[in-house]
């Protein structure tokens, strides 16, 4: 199981999620993704695409200018 | 071997605004037997999101993507789709031209029904689904222009529009018995009260309001700031940094050559101080105020017009001399002590 780190500060919503959408879309099961973002809509966005897209946010640790949300990769 | 009498499981994909027509065309369909994924695309000039990212006064306000809200009430599988880049030749180029601003939906509907329709053969799906409501929209939901849509985007007959499908010829899904038309829906005009009455009846609440639809491009103030944008460049080009900048700040351009983005609040400022290494930036040290972006080159006599300009957003606008801090991309600064430019001085017309 890997651990890889996406950067999408500065960048706005949903640009985030489509982020983390397309890095997950190379990961496996089990595999973990931590984003780093400053878009405070992501706290919404990615536990909503993990949702239905089967997928689980491990935490989310929201810092005065920067939001690190965990992920880890479903079985699809 | 597949007997005969096994019934093969279709798949459609919706094309998911998150708005309510698409949630009721992608349920209809799910609840004749289809395998229903959504799709939804990014174009840069998307409402949701940016500017209530940005604003400070917006940040209470639930924030709330509504095409994953959709696809959540649906149990569906959602793939927003980044369309930004081949996005700006419909921007730039519409074949069929722009509506009441600079807002290309009919090229734009062809567009994202065509990628959809690729999105389908490449993920081996049946057929796509759309929420038009035909009548609805003075250029791309017309009986006359929906062919055109099919027609273009290479979709053909594989695309079907369960809101309106009894109004329109039997698509190959209904030919087929993929769907059955009997249960389709023939909803026109603009009246929304039969789509109301069907979430109502599916159990649907706090689905989003359809006012002012889900485009900046058709907003009249965000379209005359991208005329302006490519009047000053002499060509209409844009990069995704330019239309998100025309979302925020207060845009004032006193010459041909140069704008000021000002920010309106303390949200836009934080922001924009995000892009100080990208433009010329200004803020007043001596009292309180916003910060501007630059976007442009100044001559000297340019940089005070701009100071002056921007010390008249400051608290400082009644004071007798204001400073003024020029910032430029390199990091490199200097000061410039001005007098606030009266409101009076400052023409209507440098409002963008």
């Amino acid at each position: 199981m890997s651990e890889t780190e996406l950067d999408a500060r500065g960048m706005l919503c949903p640009i985030p999620v489509i982020r983390t959408q397309d890095t997950v879309a190379t990961l496996q099961a089990g595999d973990v993704l931590k984003v780093y973002c400053s878009d405070p809509g992501v706290v919404h966005d990615i536990p909503a695409w993990c949702r239905i897209n089967g997928h689980k946010v491990i935490s989310i640790d929201e810092g005065d200018e920067e939001i690190l949300v965990i992920v880890e990769v479903g079985a699809d | 071997m597949n007997t005969s009498t096994e019934k093969k499981l279709r798949k459609a994909v919706a094309l998911v605004s998150g708005g309510l027509d698409s949630l009721l065309a992608a349920k209809a369909i799910q609840d004749m037997g289809v395998h229903v994924e959504g799709i939804n695309f990014f174009t840069g000039f998307c409402v949701e999101g940016h500017t209530h990212a940005i604003r400070k006064k917006d940040r209470a306000r639930p924030k709330r993507n509504n095409a994953l809200w959709v696809a959540e009430q649906l149990n569906m599988k959602l793939h927003i789709i980044d369309v930004s880049e081949p996005y700006k030749d419909v921007v730039i180029n519409p074949k069929h031209g722009y509506g009441a601003n600079l807002n290309p939906c009919l090229d734009c509907k062809g567009f994202m029904v065509q990628k959809a329709y690729e999105w389908m053969q490449e993920h081996d799906f049946d057929f796509l689904i759309t929420g038009e409501v035909m009548g609805q929209r003075p250029m791309s939901q017309r009986k006359e222009t929906m062919p055109v849509v099919s027609r273009e985007s290479g979709a053909g007959d594989l695309l079907l529009r369960p809101l309106c499908a009894k109004l329109l010829p039997e698509t190959k899904p209904e030919r087929e018995g993929w769907v059955n038309r009997e249960e389709l829906l023939d909803y026109s005009g603009r009246n929304r009260k039969p789509q109301m009455a069907l979430a109502a009846h599916y159990g649907f609440e706090d689905y989003a309001q359809p006012a002012g639809g889900c485009c900046f491009l058709t907003d009249a103030n965000y379209s005359s700031k991208l005329a302006d944008l490519w009047q000053a460049r002499g060509e209409k080009t844009y990069e995704i940094d330019d239309i998100v900048m025309l979302k925020v700040g207060r845009h004032l351009r006193p010459r041909p050559h140069f704008k000021l983005i000002i920010a309106r609040e303390e949200g836009e400022t934080n922001f924009l101080k995000g892009y100080r290494k990208r433009y010329i930036s200004l803020n007043t040290i001596s009292h309180t105020g916003p910060i501007a972006l630059v976007d442009g080159e100044l001559n000297e006599e340019d940089l005070d017009l701009a100071a002056r300009l921007v010390a008249r957003f400051s608290s400082g606008r009644d004071a007798g001399s204001v400073s003024v801090r020029v910032l430029q991309k390199d990091g490199a600064s200097s000061t410039l002590d001005i007098i606030p430019m009266p409101p009076s001085d400052i023409p209507q017309d440098w409002y963008v």
